[in-house]
């Protein structure tokens, strides 16, 4: 039986094939890193020297105009956006918060984990499931296309992603601050609103800016509920414009002005993203000093 | 500090820093060959960070700097080209938490170093495995379970699977950090039994909070404080006639 | 106690109000079979194998559209899991804190680009690259394979499956950082001890005790893929037709729900796009569910 370890010169030979593989293999971490991030950087290259051209005033405050004429805007999808996000959020933020805050605050039991599980759940049902759904629930009875469909789709898309950030922005406050507000005498579900939740304010609302700039660029779940128009809305039971709807129109059309705004609209919606994720990653990064998750 | 017999290891002026902080002050140590030595004092005081400099395992924390010199044989383990991977098999390192890893069985843990390095023969592998578990007295217990997971092993069992996968690539030196801190009595005693038997073909160098356990198993201590190596002798004399008041204080639990 | 029933109502409002999360999870059920009653009447389950899709005769199959899903699904998860796992590595081992913290956030910001910009980039960056040098390239040289046959439209099956497969990395990304953050510093410390390379290390200590949690996010990231709508409906070249080649167009459930259902003309064709819709809900419904359970295991 060999006692002695082996030769110097043995090892050294591996050793050698051994450092070639290790650089070689990190390497090509590397360069898959970049490879990822290289798509990111070429759509915002894309979206902004294509969509720069066309951002004027106009682009806001003009309806589209027939093919062949100049100049239009996207103004009527610029604001049915608006609206549809803004009835989405008062229909979709209430509820998501109301889970996110349940689900911090109180006790496990069989409620909450029914509730996480639909919330995770609800997360992952395709978008244009959901445009289905609004379809069938008030397209159909109604009889027509309608914002009200629109938004009721959107709301639903962004119940869990409100709900999932309101939990986890209030599990980062302290059990000791609870037990402050306890202790001087307020009762669990004062602590709960005047402390934890206000105290959580700009998380809170940080998380919900970035469901609706999620849902700003939602298009699947319109596309047979709220539909398009080409003319400036008419009123939440009528078919209404909305920017991603008009894009994805617009970008498979052989027209140039046509794409052309479909480039301006589009990096009206990247900076929408990107100042929204920017912004929430700056308070967290603040925030992160201060509370510790528990 | 003269020994009698060859000094295998040795550090000069050995500091070592995290960022800013200087966890290990001027640290001058002759390590004598085939003996077991034992590394003392109060948490944080530096032993931990120094043992992790003689394997150049402190560089890899981020932020960590080193100075000074580490000889191996009489070779600079720390001089400029010199592949840590090949120093750190030549010394190896037992951890305070048994860490076999979970992906591999208990053959496999064992002669991981063998295979890491390339060694493809199963004859050798084999013949490197039993003689390795039976130097770290987990041979009987373990043969005829030779493929269960590496954690399928009660926690002393696991650590000295660790001793056995250390002693696999026959390293000189072996370094260990706190080895039985986080394990019972018995299997406390019995990896204190092997230390006697392995320094006949290894040199131990043991980091232990347990005074009992350094005035039991070695040969030469080292006391440390606040970084520096306030004293090192005969464990014999240094347990019974310390030569400095610090260490007096601390062997009789004035602190520590 | 006062404040007791004050906090007790308290709890029973939050009750009411978030319950409409799990109302809202069986309403979208009910309603989705039935809108597709008529056609799940008529077709039953032969509706999944079945390749015939023509409105005007009112016979329905959805066959090419499951084929077209799960294609672009798997391939683009062939592309997305090596990459993603060799990201999340490069971002937990290897890469400096700043630089981690960067090139983590840009991999975040790939999520939240809306799908149909995707779609516009795909259709007027990617397509053609994929039409004018890829494809070509290509059919030249591995035309006899059969997966590189047929002309190179640039819309199709791969232009689709790619773009995929851009959208889900940040998904299974941040899900295998999380994973590899877990591994105890114990295990990587036991590899370096040993005389391993930064690589061995890696393989060793990280990635071989993480397979499962990597199969969880995989799996989650397939769920993402599965719903994905618009820039698959605008790269895919709409076509109802199953074909083995990367360069044929094609059709996912998604697409074509997106495609037809504004227009379409007869209740049969609307409760047949409904029927797609509930198959669609019903397998991302599954597949999320897996992923949560594995990756639920592994976080606890």
């Amino acid at each position: 039986m060999n006692t002695e370890a082996l030769s110097e010169a043995l090892y050294a030979k591996l050793d050698r094939r051994r450092m070639w593989k290790n650089r070689i293999c990190l390497g090509l971490l590397g360069f898959a890193s970049l490879v990822a991030i290289l798509p990111l950087l070429f759509i915002l290259y894309f979206v902004f020297l294509r969509g720069l051209a066309g951002l004027n005033l106009s682009f806001f405050t003009e309806l589209p105009k027939p093919v062949g004429e100049t100049g239009g805007g996207l103004g009527n999808a610029v604001l049915g956006t608006l609206v549809l996000v803004t009835t989405g959020s008062m229909i979709g933020v209430p509820i998501g918060i109301a889970a996110g805050v349940y689900l911090s605050e109180f006790k496990r039991s069989r409620y909450s984990d029914y509730l996480r599980s639909s919330v995770e759940l609800l997360a992952g049902v395709p978008s244009i499931i959901l445009g289905i759904f609004a379809y069938a629930v008030i397209v159909v009875p109604m009889k027509g296309f309608s914002a009200f469909a629109g938004s009721l789709a959107l709301s639903v898309i962004l119940i869990p992603t409100v709900a999932k950030t309101t939990e986890e922005v209030l599990k980062l406050v302290p059990d000791h601050i609870r037990e402050a507000g306890l202790a001087l005498g307020l009762p669990r579900w004062r602590v709960i609103l005047s402390v934890v939740l206000y105290g959580s304010r700009s998380g809170v609302l940080t998380g919900v800016m970035l469901g609706i700039a999620r849902i700003s660029g939602e298009s699947a779940p319109l596309l047979f509920t709220a539909l398009n128009s080409q003319y400036w809305p008419k009123g939440i039971f009528q078919p209404i414009s909305s920017l991603p709807v008009q894009i994805y129109t617009y970008a498979i059309s052989p027209f140039d002005e046509w794409t052309q705004l479909a480039w301006t609209g589009s990096m009206v919606l990247v900076i929408l993203v990107l100042v929204t994720n920017l912004f929430m990653r700056a308070l967290i990064a603040s925030r992160g000093q201060e509370g510790h998750k528990r | 500090m003269k020994n009698l017999n060859a000094s295998i290891l040795e550090a000069k002026n050995v500091d070592a820093f995290f960022g800013d902080f200087q966890a290990v002050k001027r640290v001058n140590l002759s390590v004598e060959a085939n003996s077991v030595t034992a590394l003392i004092g109060p948490s944080g005081c530096g032993k931990s960070t120094f043992l992790r400099t003689l394997n150049r395992l402190h560089e890899e924390i981020p932020g960590a700097r080193f100075q000074g010199e580490v000889r191996l044989n009489n070779e600079n383990i720390y001089a400029r080209g010199t592949d840590p991977v090949r120093i750190r098999r030549k010394i190896g390192m037992v951890f305070q938490k048994p860490n076999p890893f979970p992906s591999l069985s208990i053959y496999e843990n064992v002669v991981i170093g063998l295979t890491l390095a390339g060694i493809r023969s199963r004859v050798y592998l084999e013949e490197t495995a039993e003689r390795a578990l039976k130097a770290a007295a987990l041979w009987e217990e373990v043969k005829d379970k030779l493929d269960s997971p590496g954690t399928s092993l009660s926690g002393g069992q696991q650590q000295r699977l660790c001793i056995a996968r250390a002693l696999a690539v026959k390293p000189p030196v072996i370094l260990m950090d706190e080895p039985t801190s986080a394990l019972d009595p018995i299997s406390t005693a019995r990896i204190e039994e092997l230390l006697g038997e392995l320094k006949k073909e290894v040199t131990v160098i043991i980091v232990t909070h347990n005074m009992q356990q350094a005035a039991r198993c070695s040969d030469y201590t080292g006391f440390f404080l606040l970084g520096e190596m306030i004293e090192f002798d005969r464990s014999t004399t240094l347990f019974t006639v310390p030569k400095d008041k610090r260490t007096e204080q601390y062997i009789t639990g004035r602190f520590g | 106690m006062n404040s007791y029933s004050g906090d007790r109502r308290f709890q029973n409002f939050l009750r009411v109000l978030s319950s409409l999360v799990i109302i809202v999870l069986v309403l979208i059920t009910i309603y989705l079979v039935k809108l597709s009653w008529p056609a799940i009447a008529k077709f039953g389950p032969s509706f999944f194998w079945q390749t015939d899709w023509d409105p005007v005769k009112e016979q329905f199959g959805a066959g090419a559209f499951i084929f077209g899903t799960v294609f672009s699904s798997l391939l683009a998860l062939l592309i997305a899991v090596p990459l993603s796992i060799s990201v999340a590595l490069f971002l937990t081992e290897l890469a400096p804190k700043r630089v981690a913290g960067v090139i983590g956030f840009m991999v975040e910001m790939l999520a939240a680009i809306p799908s149909v910009v995707y779609g516009l980039w795909g259709v007027f960056f990617l397509a053609p690259l994929l039409r004018l040098y890829i494809q070509p390239f290509l059919g030249r040289n591995f035309g006899w394979f059969f997966l590189f046959q047929g002309p190179p439209y640039g819309i199709g099956m791969f232009a689709a499956s790619v773009i995929l497969a851009i959208m889900v990395t940040p998904t299974i990304t941040a899900i295998c950082r999380e994973i590899f953050k877990a591994v105890p510093e114990t295990q990587r410390e036991a590899a370096l001890g040993l005389g391993s390379t930064k690589w061995e290390m890696i393989t060793l200590a990280v990635v071989k005790s993480s397979w499962s949690g990597i199969f969880g996010a995989s799996i989650l990231g397939l769920g993402r893929a599965l719903g994905e709508t618009m820039a698959v409906t605008m790269l895919i070249g709409n076509r109802n037709e199953i074909s083995a080649s990367l360069f044929a167009p094609g059709q996912t459930m998604a697409s074509v729900i997106a495609n037809e259902y504004a227009e379409a003309g007869s209740n049969m064709h609307v409760a047949a796009l409904a029927y797609v819709g509930l198959a669609l809900f019903v397998v991302s419904f599954l597949v999320n569910l897996i992923a949560r359970r594995i990756v639920v295991r592994l976080r606890s």
